[in-house]
């Protein structure tokens, strides 16, 4: 008797408790993807997925919402002070962490710093701050090395944890993985955001569930209660998964089997434009080519071949026959959502094999010449397949490419170490800024910039802009200078440009979730219908 | 036989050594794990400084001996890709993949060792005829082919069992084992039949040649003549002088069952280390690769010390050879 009646108590108290702690729906969302997070530590990697999952948890001062714009998370409202060096941040107040602690300038300041450290993988981002000051518990100061036009697009990503518990946990340092170095928040997390971690178990399951005291609730949706996350690796089964109703949500659908997810019922498959663009990038620099059959000049160096180059391939085909519909061409390597992007820019040639041709045998490749076309197989949707189009269309004007496709490890340190002189590359743009693609891709390679730059292009006054758009304050005359540098890009013809990605999701048809343009779906905005 | 032990663990010890020195001078063709640590955004001083850390740029006998220095210590590092000690992901994993495979192997012994039996038996039924068939399926089909296939049959349009997942586990002596709980009990069915199928057909079918040859002797005739029974015929006398080759390719199948798991763990989804390894290879996250190939060595090293011992257990003649030999 006295048990049933404390059984009975200890239910009735859950069943208080659970109605007080949930929303109103209790849904679980089952969401599977191809890739897992690599880590919990928030700056120990800077990578796609395991920021994705970091983002549900954890929260940056500010982040880019579903559509992509900057919308304020931590931070209130920011803005540049009388000094142009200084950025002020008004921090949100009444937020606490998962454990209980309150949310105050002294975690931000802590964070940024850790993410700076060298063993940070984030710290890429933070180069040119100085300091991060507290100014008051709600107030932060960011001061950069001279004025820093773009800081809060850097900070889009670098979460905020609290300072007593990371360093409660000793991990007051990112992990460092070189040295065995091993650390308590790579299992653990504190944040602030939307969903508190339940468990997990890598490759395997993660289990997240609401955040019952988010500063959030009432102003995002938050319809999903519970977030079950399993990657599965394999293609052919993260599409069973979703048609036999053992997942809500994929993303990563492969694009063979899109029509089969949107025509089943209970089903569909949204769209949208990828913050990605694929391209090829040409030696244009060295004195000869390793790859090629032509001895003593290099045939890439001639900007009337690249220009043929350009026109021969035809992008219309590649997006009908490889992509199957599901690709923008383009003229430009830069995605539409970066600053600089402009439509005159991104129409691309007509594909016009006379015309190319002739500017080769103007040239004096009349007969053509033989490379070698270095290509990922496990990087980019169809990435084989596109080089494998493009070797036709290369050598319908005499170019005979031969084809090197190779698994992403082994094609982008080909890449870093300069051993290509023609090869695939797609680049996606964090900060949704041109000087993004012109510092890591048009600046010549020296130690701090131009690391992807693999043409070997080197352009000292073109370097001097780009390094001139970091701290130049005035807008106008920035983007000016960005049109300029875009504009001997497109005439120098150092790459030649295929398309932009385009994302697809397949979830339940009663879900209202859009897109995220970087692949970050970030569910406190999702939305279940009826 | 003591002495006989000694010398294969010496020779065990000396398989370990080569395996992870031909493990090392692989990983320089694997690609580098520098773009994978880095991220997009790190300048090349970042790459260099990186590089230099983690002891890339050394020969790769340095990096092979020093890897070996601390493995000895019981160090086998930082897996790069999970930033959380090698030894303890794999021991996470293992778990999962020994579960698959023991309960694979168990289906295709039990299946196949039946089945060859009834075929042989049965020589011209249409039954066995019908199963002999079947199993060329079993011999020919890659192992992708048919997990996607079962999962197309029995997750998408039966709805039956589960396509991924090992499923709920629970603990058995502190170990979390799927088939602790029939969640779990019914995500194991799919991986298992897809891992153990081709090991199935082959015992099948190596017990049912085995069994022909052996029922062809003057031995089994005598007996029959003799009025026994076809049960004690066909099950104590004819199958227990077919098993010392079955013993040997079982032995040699459950090391493949473990590796052939890459695959069939890929397609499931299944949790295990050969999940990890392909993982480790994608990333080429040189710790965990080593630790899985010593690891896999180890296994296949130790299965076949115990398939030489079963030799004397099931068959009398070696043991009477051996004793002979050794004598003064």
């Amino acid at each position: 008797m006295t048990i049933k009646q404390l059984m009975a108590a200890v239910i009735m108290t859950g069943a208080a408790v659970s109605t007080a702690v949930l929303p109103a729906s209790a849904e679980t969302l089952r969401w599977a993807r191809a890739g897992d997070s690599l880590t919990l530590d928030p700056h120990a990697q800077n990578e796609g997925p395991t920021h994705t999952l970091a983002h549900q948890m954890y929260e940056p001062l500010l982040h880019r919402d579903m559509a992509g714009q900057i919308i304020p998370a931590l931070a209130t409202d920011w803005a540049p002070t009388d000094d142009p060096n200084v950025w002020r941040f008004n921090l949100r107040k009444g937020v606490s962490f998962h454990d209980g602690s309150a949310f105050t300038a002294d975690d931000v300041v802590f964070s940024l710093n850790r993410a700076m450290k060298p063993t940070s993988a984030m710290k890429e981002l933070l180069s040119s701050v100085k300091e991060v000051r507290a100014v008051d518990d709600h107030t932060v100061d960011i001061e950069t090395d001279g004025p820093n036009p773009l800081m809060p697009n850097n900070l889009t990503n670098l979460f905020i944890m609290d300072s007593g518990w990371t360093e409660a946990n000793n991990c007051a340092e990112p992990q460092d993985i070189a040295n065995g170095g091993d650390n308590p928040c790579v299992r653990a997390v504190n944040g602030t955001g939307a969903y508190v971690l339940v468990s997990r178990a890598q490759d395997e399951k993660t289990v997240l569930k609401a955040n019952p005291n988010y500063w959030g609730i009432g102003q995002f949706p938050l319809d999903v209660s519970e977030i079950v996350y399993t990657p599965i690796q394999e293609s052919a089964t993260r599409v069973s998964a979703l048609l036999s109703g053992e997942v809500d949500l994929i993303q990563d659908v492969p694009v063979q089997d899109l029509d089969r997810v949107a025509t089943t019922d209970g089903l569909s498959v949204i769209t949208a434009p990828q913050n990605r663009t694929i391209f090829f990038g040409l030696n244009v620099g060295d004195p000869d080519l390793t790859t090629d059959n032509v001895d003593g000049k290099n045939p890439l160096a001639d900007v009337r071949v690249r220009q043929a180059m350009n026109i021969a391939i035809n992008r219309d085909a590649i997006k009908k026959v490889v992509m199957r519909d599901q690709s923008k061409p383009t003229g430009v390597i830069m995605p539409p959502f970066v600053n600089g992007w402009t439509e005159a820019l991104d129409a691309y040639p007509a594909n016009d094999l006379a015309k190319a041709k002739q500017l080769m045998a103007d040239a004096g490749y009349a007969d053509g010449f033989g490379i070698t076309l270095n290509c990922p197989n496990d990087r980019y949707i169809n990435d084989e397949a596109i080089c494998q189009a493009a070797v036709g269309m290369f050598g319908q004007i005499g170019i005979k490419v031969t084809l090197d496709a190779k698994p992403k490890a082994q094609h982008f340190p080909l890449i870093k170490n300069r051993e290509t002189d023609f090869y695939m590359l797609g680049w996606g743009v964090p900060t949704f800024d041109s000087e993004y693609i012109f510092n890591f891709l048009a600046h010549t390679s020296t130690d701090k910039l131009g690391s992807w730059n693999g043409t070997r292009y080197s352009n000292p006054s073109l370097d001097e802009k780009i390094v001139s758009l970091a701290s130049e304050t005035d807008l106008s005359v920035r983007n000016a200078t960005i049109s300029e540098i875009w504009n001997t890009l497109q005439d120098e013809v150092i790459y030649l440009p295929i398309h932009h990605q385009v994302l697809n999701w397949g979830m339940r048809a009663n879900i209202d979730f859009p897109v995220q343009p970087e692949d970050q779906p970030h569910f406190k905005f999702l939305k279940i219908k009826g | 036989m003591l002495a006989f032990i000694i010398r294969r663990l010496g020779q065990a010890l000396f398989v370990l050594l080569t395996v992870a020195f031909f493990s090392f001078a692989m990983f320089k063709f694997m690609g580098d794990p520098l773009e994978n640590l880095l991220g997009q955004e790190a300048t090349n001083l970042d790459r260099a400084e990186l590089e230099e850390r983690l002891g890339l740029n050394d020969p790769i006998v340095v990096q092979y001996v020093r890897y070996l220095a601390r493995a000895l210590e019981g160090d086998f590092g930082v897996s790069y890709r999970a930033g959380i000690p090698v030894a303890e992901v794999i021991m996470q994993r293992l778990p999962a993949t020994l579960e698959l495979a023991f309960i694979s192997g168990m289906l295709a012994v039990v299946f196949g060792v039946l089945l060859g039996i009834y075929t042989a038996i049965r020589r011209d039924g249409f039954v066995a005829n019908l199963i002999m068939t079947s199993s060329l399926i079993g011999v020919s089909l890659p192992t992708f082919l048919i997990g996607v296939g079962l999962i197309w049959a029995f997750s998408v349009n039966l709805g039956w069992l589960p396509s991924f997942g090992r499923g709920d586990t629970a603990p058995f002596f502190g170990v979390e084992l799927a088939v602790m709980t029939w969640d779990g009990i019914q995500s194991l069915i799919l991986p298992s039949i897809t891992l153990g199928l081709y090991q199935m057909t082959l015992i099948m079918r190596l017990v049912r040649s085995e069994m022909l040859e052996v029922l062809r002797t003057d031995y089994i005739r005598f007996a029959r003549a003799r009025g026994l029974t076809d049960r004690a015929l066909h099950f104590s006398h004819a199958l227990r002088n077919t098993l010392v080759p079955v013993i040997t390719i079982t032995g040699v199948q459950l090391g493949l069952i473990i590796a052939f798991a890459i695959v069939t763990e890929t397609v499931f989804q299944w949790p295990g280390v050969g999940l990890l390894f392909i993982n480790a290879v994608n990333f080429v996250d040189i710790p965990v690769m080593a630790a899985y190939l010593l690891l896999v060595g180890i296994i296949f090293v130790t299965i076949n010390l115990v398939v030489d011992l079963l030799y004397f257990v099931v068959d009398p003649r070696l043991r009477a050879e051996r004793s002979g030999s050794e004598g003064p």
